[in-house]
C-alpha cells in the first residue's frame, strides 16, 4: 500500500499509507528536496475515541473496566496504572501476595504481548519476510516456540483474570477473586517448559542481523530499589539527557504535550527533547534488578549493556520475557492466598497519579475524583505517544544514509524502524485530552 | 481436499476499536497455522505487510464507524466482500466509543482537543450494519477465539453457524456459580446478556457488565430481546440504585445495542424529570 510520487527529479514525496504489523492504524509521510530530508512524520489515523472524556461522571469503581477497552494487547496495564493512582488517593494498603499476584498478571501480560511482537510482528523484518507464516513454512518450531510463548502469557491472564484480553477481576483494593494454590500451581508445568523456550528466544534474538544504527537516546522508565519495574516506582531518566530522577507526581513537570496536526496522537517531550520509553530504556536502567538466571544468559550472549540500537529492542524484549516467567515461576512456587481477596477502605476526594510499566513502556494515569467517588477527570499518557517524536527523530537520523535507494526500500527500512517500537497506535490515540487551562 | 487454488481469500479489517478482537485471531495459537492452510489470508495488516487487493470471500471487521472516513471505507470493503462478518462490540453495536452518541459533539471535541481543527470526527460512533449489509455479526468485548474457530470452521465445512443467544444466566447456573443477583445482592447485567464469555464475571465474584450485548429469545412469531426494564427496576426497587447508577449498568461497552439503549434513556429522562 505504497505510494510514490515524483515532483520533478529534484524532490520526491513517500508515502506508506498503512503500516502493517502494527498494532492500530498509521501512517508515514516523508519528503525529501534537493537531497535533504524536508518532513519525515508518522500520522496516526486511528480515529479519537475519546475515552478520557466519558471517563468523567462515572464512578471510579468503573474505570478499571472502561480504560482496559483503549488497549487490546495490554489492558492489565491501563487497568493497573488506573486502580493504583486510584488506590493512592484512598490511602490503601495492598496486601503483599495481592502485590504479587498484580506481578503475576504483569506477567502474563509482558510474555503474551513480548512473545507477540517477537515473533509475529518483528522477526519477520529481520528475515526478509512479510509475516510469521511465511517464517512457518521453512522454521515451523520457531514459529510454534513463539505461539506457545504467547499461550502460557495468555493463560496466566486467564487464570487470574478470567479471560486473555480485557480481564475482568482487576479492582481497586485487589482483585474481585484470587486463585488457589492448586490452580495456579497447573501453570507451573508450562512455565518450566516456557523457560527454556525463553532462553532459546533470546539467544535466537541475539543471532539477528543488527543494521549498525547507535543512538544517542534519552531513556525514561520506572525504577523500583528492590525489583524489576512493573507497577511501582520513580521514573529514572538517563542517557543522552543525563541522569535524573523524579516521583510520579512529578511528571507532568517534567513530560509536556503537544497536540501536532499530523496526528491523532499527542507528542510528548522531556524537557523538549524526544525521549524512548519501553524495554530498551527499561533494560538499560533496571538490569541491575533482573533475576540471576536472565542476568546470566544476557551475559553469556556476550552483548553488553547499554543497547542504543532501536533494532535491540528485540533482544531487550526477550530478556524480559525470560525474566517475567522466571518470576512468574517465583511467584507462583511462593503463593500464599491471602486472607481477603481486596481491602476495605474509604473513598476520599482529591487528585491521584500513577505510572506503571505497560509492555511497550511507561504508562501515566491522572485522575480527580470527588467527595462520592465519581471522576472529574481523567489524563492518560501512553507509552506509543511518548515514543512518537522519537519515531520520527530516528527516522531523520536513517534517512540521508538511504534517500538514494528506491523509494520502496527507503519506505521498508522506515517501516522497520518504526516496529522496532512496537508502537500501539490503538493507544495512543485516546490520551489527547490538554489541560483546559493550558489550552486558553 | 482443498487445494491452494480453491483457498477462500479472507481479509481483517480495522475501524475504531482497540485491536483486542483481532488478537483473539492472532492467539488461535498453533490453529494460525492450520487457518492458514484452509484460508488464504489476503488481507490482514496486523499480522502481515503483504496486503492483496480483493475482492475476499470472507471478510471480518473490527470496529466501529466513528469518523467521515470510515463510512466510505466500509462500502468499499463491502463491495469487495463475499461474506462480511463483525467481529467483536465495536463492529457489532458501536463499541464503547458510543457512550459519546447522544452528547453535543462539538462542545465536546472542542472540551477535548487543543485544536479542535484537526480532529476528524462523526458525531456518533454506530455498528456496520447501520452502514451496509452485515452477513454475520459476532458479539463480544472482546470476542472469544473459539468465536473464530467455531465461526471460520463452520463455514469452511459449508454449513451456516450458530451461536447461542440466550441469557448468560444459563451458562453461569450450569456452572454453579453463586447468583451475584439474588444470593449477593449486587447488579448483574447476567440475566439479559448474551451468553459467550463463559459466565467470567460470576466465576471471578462479580456482576455481568454486558460485554456480549443484550440477549434475544426467538419465538415462532419473531424475536424478542431480554427484558432489560424488568432487571432495570429490580436493580432500583430491590438493590436500591439510584436512577444514575441503573442507566450506568446500561450505558457502558454495548450502551449503543437497542434494548440497553432504550433502557438507559428511560432512566436517564426518569433522572432529568427528578431534578425539574
Amino acid at each position: 500500500m505504497n505510494e510514490m510520487s515524483s515532483q520533478g527529479h529534484e524532490s520526491k514525496t513517500i508515502r506508506v499509507n498503512m503500516l502493517a504489523r502494527v498494532e492500530g492504524e498509521g501512517a508515514l509521510h516523508i519528503d525529501i528536496k534537493d537531497g535533504d530530508i524536508k518532513n519525515v512524520q508518522l500520522n496516526i489515523f486511528e480515529p479519537p475515541r475519546f475515552f478520557e472524556a466519558f471517563l468523567e461522571g462515572r464512578h471510579y469503581s468503573e474505570v478499571s473496566d472502561i480504560v482496559a477497552r483503549i488497549c487490546g494487547i495490554c489492558p492489565v496495564a491501563y487497568q493497573m496504572s488506573a486502580v493504583h493512582a486510584l488506590e493512592k488517593l484512598f490511602e490503601i494498603n495492598i496486601d503483599p501476595q495481592v502485590r504479587k499476584l498484580r506481578r503475576l498478571l504483569y506477567c502474563g501480560e509482558w510474555i503474551e504481548s513480548h512473545a507477540l511482537h517477537i515473533y509475529m510482528l518483528q522477526a519477520p523484518d529481520f528475515l526478509g519476510l512479510h509475516d510469521a507464516l511465511e517464517l512457518a513454512k521453512s522454521n515451523p518450531d520457531i514459529v510454534k516456540r513463539g505461539l506457545r510463548l504467547k499461550k502460557i502469557g495468555d493463560e496466566i491472564l486467564k487464570t487470574l483474570g478470567g479471560r486473555a484480553v480485557h480481564p475482568v477481576s482487576v479492582r481497586v483494593g485487589g482483585f474481585s477473586k484470587v486463585p488457589s494454590k492448586k490452580v495456579l500451581n497447573g501453570l507451573l508445568e508450562e512455565l518450566k517448559w516456557a523457560r527454556e523456550a525463553a532462553i532459546e528466544t533470546l539467544q535466537w534474538t541475539t543471532t539477528l542481523d543488527f543494521p549498525d544504527f547507535e543512538l544517542p537516546y534519552t531513556f525514561v522508565a520506572l525504577s523500583h530499589q528492590d525489583e524489576y519495574p512493573f507497577n511501582e516506582g520513580e521514573i529514572a531518566v538517563s542517557g543522552a539527557a543525563g541522569k535524573a530522577q523524579y516521583a510520579v507526581s512529578d511528571f507532568e513537570q517534567h513530560f509536556k504535550e503537544s497536540h501536532v496536526q499530523h496526528s491523532h496522537a499527542l507528542h510528548c517531550l522531556y524537557h523538549d527533547q524526544p525521549y524512548l520509553v519501553g524495554p530498551l530504556a527499561r533494560l538499560n536502567i533496571n538490569a541491575d534488578k533482573l533475576s540471576a538466571n536472565t542476568k546470566k544468559t544476557l551475559d553469556d550472549t556476550g552483548l553488553s549493556l547499554p543497547f542504543t540500537n532501536p533494532f535491540k529492542g528485540i533482544v531487550a524484549r526477550a530478556v524480559e520475557l525470560l525474566e517475567c516467567v522466571e518470576e512468574a515461576i517465583s511467584i507462583i512456587e511462593d503463593y500464599e492466598v491471602p486472607a481477603s481477596p481486596y481491602a476495605e477502605y474509604e473513598v476520599k476526594a482529591g487528585e491521584c497519579m500513577a505510572a506503571t510499566e505497560a509492555p511497550r513502556g511507561l504508562l501515566y494515569h491522572h485522575y480527580k475524583v470527588n467527595a462520592e467517588g465519581m471522576i472529574e477527570s481523567a489524563k492518560i499518557v501512553p507509552p506509543t505517544s511518548q515514543n512518537q517524536t522519537r519515531m520520527e527523530a530516528d527516522m531523520s537520523v536513517l534517512l540521508p544514509s538511504i534517500q538514494h535507494q528506491d523509494e520502496s526500500e527507503i519506505a521498508f527500512a522506515c517501516e522497520k524502524v518504526i516496529r522496532c517500537y512496537d508502537p500501539c497506535i490503538s493507544c495512543a490515540t485516546h490520551f489527547l485530552k490538554l489541560d483546559i487551562n493550558r489550552s486558553s | 481436499m482443498i487445494t491452494q487454488k480453491q483457498r477462500p481469500r479472507l481479509a481483517v479489517f480495522k475501524l475504531a476499536s482497540c485491536d483486542g478482537c483481532q488478537l483473539s485471531i492472532l492467539s488461535l495459537e498453533e490453529d494460525l497455522l492450520l487457518l492458514d492452510q484452509a484460508v488464504d489470508i489476503a488481507y490482514f495488516p496486523e499480522a502481515s505487510s503483504r496486503m492483496e487487493d480483493g475482492p475476499y470471500d470472507i471478510t471480518l471487521v473490527e470496529g466501529s464507524i466513528s469518523a467521515p472516513e470510515h463510512i466510505e471505507q466500509i462500502k468499499n470493503i463491502r463491495a469487495q466482500s463475499g461474506l462480511l462478518v463483525t467481529i467483536g462490540a465495536c463492529a457489532t453495536a458501536g463499541g464503547i466509543q458510543a457512550l459519546r452518541n447522544g452528547a453535543d459533539v462539538a462542545d465536546y471535541v472542542a472540551m477535548v482537543y487543543a485544536h479542535p481543527e484537526y480532529i476528524q470526527t462523526l458525531k456518533d460512533s454506530t455498528p456496520i450494519s447501520e452502514h451496509v449489509k452485515v452477513d454475520f455479526e459476532l458479539w463480544g468485548c472482546p470476542i472469544d477465539k473459539e468465536q473464530v474457530r467455531h465461526f471460520l470452521s463452520d463455514v469452511l465445512a459449508g454449513v451456516e453457524p450458530r451461536f447461542p443467544e440466550h441469557s448468560l444466566c444459563m451458562e453461569c447456573k450450569r456452572q454453579e456459580h453463586l447468583c451475584v443477583l439474588v444470593a449477593k445482592g449486587e447488579p448483574c447485567l447476567g440475566p439479559v446478556t448474551r451468553t459467550g464469555c463463559g459466565a467470567i464475571c460470576p466465576a471471578m465474584g462479580r456482576g455481568c457488565y454486558g460485554c456480549f450485548g443484550p440477549a434475544e429469545v426467538s419465538f415462532p412469531a419473531g424475536r424478542e430481546h431480554a427484558n432489560t426494564d424488568a432487571l432495570a427496576s429490580r436493580f432500583s426497587e430491590a438493590l436500591h440504585l439510584s436512577n444514575d447508577e441503573v442507566l450506568r449498568r446500561f450505558k457502558g461497552i454495548n450502551s449503543h445495542a437497542s434494548a440497553f439503549k432504550e433502557t438507559a434513556e428511560k432512566w436517564q429522562k426518569m433522572e432529568e424529570n427528578k431534578h425539574e
